[in-house]
């Protein structure tokens, strides 16, 4: 008893924050790896974080790197302008992907990243997820003649259309896309010189099951309140850790125990925030450049947000809790990234049903769409779904916009005056509501 | 603004660069116009985007929210605003106590705004308050197809240049901001009653076209220029009675402050704006006119 005592200070300490710092710590190292890997010129692949298929490529110990990652850190260390000039000097258009040009930038800058150096690429793998992945690949092909492999994922063919496992448009297109993974596995033998061991797959598979599980169950348990972590801040460093490590044990464990110190805020009912007023659900990635500000002006008012999409979709399905079958690992990873990969690509589309029970089933007060000038895959879609969930589902909604690299898209006025304006409407509202509910 | 929700005094005077002291100015102005002294007022609500430097402000309030709230006050069946103001438009759906359902606002451009109509006063060298007398008699307006209000003056003279007269010209420039506008409108939907605001209401031209294109009638006040300090007044005065249970009377002020020139007289946006009473305020209001008395909170007041 004494023992516990003595402990449960202690433990407290240990547990509160340790997600953020652990991710923090092992996202050092990932870039440290590259940085150790760019010098010794080891075999590299180059992936997206929806659909990387990182499971095979950790097979034959290749070591990935995540562009958007990359970009990412750019901006939120506010040198994301510095290579988009670079890039459209070199003659890209302000309208292309920030992802693409502050990407590029990194590259004509002789892949000097703000993290540490990045390797080249030795095999790029692309899925059909983001129409332009297929074209930001075929740039890393042109500057260094590297292998590049696009997995085609069959998507929605139309409204309502859709397959159930077992069926046999879905065994078809699982056969299709079990095939290509078969040439994905050779072309990774061809680059790394490697056999190819069925048994690694399946050790990935398994970590990723276990990392799976545990994160569905990290982004349900914001469903309480307060909520343990505020999706958009927190999460980014959840997800970079879910990206970089996933089908690692190292990742595995992260997981875990990012669950328990999320279980445990839940237990004595520790938030992010002195006062959660206002529950968000946030809909587009954040302006990264201003990331902080970004968060601020929501936090000024007392709003967490407690769920996003981009934890769901940019997580490869994990949200989902996927489990992978290994004894049958191709058949079943390709069932996955079919599943996976038509969500996403139709979740762009046709998620307002979705967005809906999210929002019912977190708890959450409204949703806030961040659209991306850059990035019209992201932000198309987004006026429809907010005019359903408004006027049909009664959810009120902010919509805002601005890029979220490209700090010149930036508009903080502008930002705030409507983020005010919607918390204003949003206080009136649930003071109506709790005047209504008293009778 | 009293607690009978009549307003007292007002005043509009240029933003300028120093945002404090031309809150500072307008407030004093307002209290000179109403007869009152500074200590008499309880209750001060800022908005526009220079609100957070009415450092004499108890709170702010977005002007989204004002505007909703000051075009319920004036036509109380509101139930969609459209303030056209010199950057920002802004189409705002509204509840029958006039609190903000949703809203749209242009964004990263101030195509369809007034600032167009300033690019078109300047580039054709025409007084503003001339600009919509002028397009309404207009036989074949021109399309304007851009939608940068720089670009807008290259493509002005274009159409000059091609034999076009001032007037057809002029008339595509309304047009060309009244669809815009409405494009705003559609994305919050658009309910009767439809109340214009901002400094643009005072252009015949765009008051009209706006009805013909969207079928329906605009409440337009005269006083539409101060919609948005009638709804910060409004919003003071909630929070001053809400804030001092048993006190009889408050008055208020709203002051609006944003980038924009706010003031009449040589505004860029609304040109001649002479510096007149709210005299009619008071029939609009639901209770009839009484005796005006001014007190701080907690004073009795004197009938």
């Amino acid at each position: 008893m004494s023992v516990k005592q003595a402990h449960a200070p202690q433990l407290e300490g240990e547990l509160v924050g340790r997600g953020r710092r652990d991710g923090n710590r092992l996202f050092k190292e990932w870039y440290a790896e590259l940085d150790a890997a760019a010098a010794a010129g080891d075999p590299t692949a180059y992936v997206f974080v929806m659909g990387s298929a990182a499971e095979v490529l950790k097979a034959f110990d290749l070591n990935l790197v995540f562009p958007e990652i990359n970009s990412l850190q750019m901006a939120v260390r506010k040198v994301s302008l510095d290579y988009l000039n670079k890039a459209e000097d070199y003659g890209y258009s302000t309208d292309v992907c920030g992802y693409v040009k502050a990407d590029v930038g990194m590259h004509l800058d002789a892949r000097k990243h703000p993290n540490g150096r990045i390797p080249k690429p030795s095999i790029v793998v692309a899925t059909n997820m983001c129409n332009t992945y297929v074209k930001w690949v075929e740039i890393w092909q042109r500057m260094y003649g590297c292998k590049v492999f696009v997995l085609d994922i069959p998507g929605q063919r139309g409204i309502g259309w859709s397959t159930e496992p077992g069926s046999e448009q879905f065994e078809n297109d699982r056969r299709y896309v079990q095939s290509q993974l078969e040439e994905l596995i050779e072309a990774c033998v061809a680059v790394t010189g490697r056999p190819f061991k069925i048994e690694r797959l399946q050790e990935n598979l398994a970590h990723v099951n276990r990392m799976a599980a545990d994160w569905k169950a990290v982004l349900r348990l914001n469903q309480n309140i307060p909520a343990p972590f505020n999706a958009m801040a927190d999460g980014l460093t959840y997800m970079g850790v879910l990206s970089a490590y996933r089908g690692t044990e190292t990742g595995a464990r992260y997981m875990a125990e990012l669950r328990e110190e999320m279980e445990h805020k839940v237990r004595l009912g520790i938030g992010t925030i002195a006062e959660e007023r206002f529950r968000l659900h946030g809909v587009g990635p954040a302006c990264y450049p201003y990331f902080r500000r970004f968060l601020e002006l929501f936090q000024d008012w007392g709003a967490v947000f407690v769920s996003t999409e981009y934890l769901a979709y940019a997580g490869g399905g994990l949200d989902l809790g996927i489990q992978f079958d290994v004894e049958r690992p191709l058949e079943s990873l390709a069932e996955q990234l079919l599943i996976t990969g038509r969500r996403s690509m139709s979740n762009m589309f046709f998620s307002q049903d979705q967005l809906a029970d999210t929002v019912r089933d977190w708890k959450a007060d409204g949703i806030v769409y961040h659209s991306v000038k850059s990035c019209r895959t992201v932000s198309t879609g987004m006026a429809d779904s907010r005019e359903y969930l408004t006027r049909i589902k009664d959810v009120p909604s902010l919509f805002v916009e601005s890029d979220l690299v490209d700090p010149r898209i930036w508009s903080e006025a502008q930002f705030k005056n409507r983020i005010d304006a919607y918390f204003e409407a949003l206080g009136a509202r649930k003071s109506a509501a709790l005047v209504a509910a008293k009778g | 603004m009293d607690d009978q929700r009549r307003v007292l005094g007002r005043s509009l005077i240029d933003t300028g660069g120093i945002v404090t002291a031309a809150a500072e100015s307008a407030f004093e102005l307002a209290c000179a116009d109403a007869g009152v002294r500074r200590s008499d007022v309880v209750y001060v609500v800022g908005t526009g985007y220079g609100r957070y430097k009415v450092t004499f402000g108890d709170t702010q309030v977005t002007e989204i929210s004002c505007h909703a709230r000051g075009g319920q006050y004036l036509f109380p069946k509101t139930r969609t605003v459209l303030d056209i103001g010199g950057q920002d438009t802004k189409a705002i759906k509204i509840g029958p106590e006039g609190q903000v359902l949703d809203f749209s606002m242009n964004d990263k451009c101030a195509a369809g705004t007034g600032r167009f109509l300033g690019a078109a006063a300047m580039a054709l060298d025409i007084p503003l308050g001339e600009l919509g007398p002028l397009a309404l008699v207009a036989k074949n307006p021109v399309k304007i197809t851009t939608t940068c209000t720089v670009f807008a003056e290259t493509e002005i003279i274009n159409w000059l240049a091609r034999g076009k007269k001032v007037e057809d010209v002029l008339m595509g420039v309304h047009q060309a901001i009244a669809t815009r506008s409405i494009s705003l409108l559609r994305r919050v939907g658009v309910e009767d009653e439809l109340t214009f605001t901002g400094g643009v209401t005072r252009n015949v031209a765009m008051v009209q076209i706006l009805g013909e294109m969207l079928e329906t009638h605009l409440n337009v006040s005269e006083e539409a220029h101060y919609m948005g300090a009638i709804g910060a007044s409004l919003f003071a005065l909630e929070k001053a009675l809400s804030g001092a249970a048993g006190a009889v009377e408050a008055m208020t002020v709203g002051a609006r402050l944003d980038s924009t020139r706010a003031a009449g007289g040589d505004c860029e946006i609304c040109p001649e704006l002479p510096d007149r009473k709210f005299h009619d305020a008071q029939e609009r209001l639901a209770k009839p006119p009484q005796l005006i008395q001014i007190g701080r909170i907690g004073e009795v007041a004197k009938t």
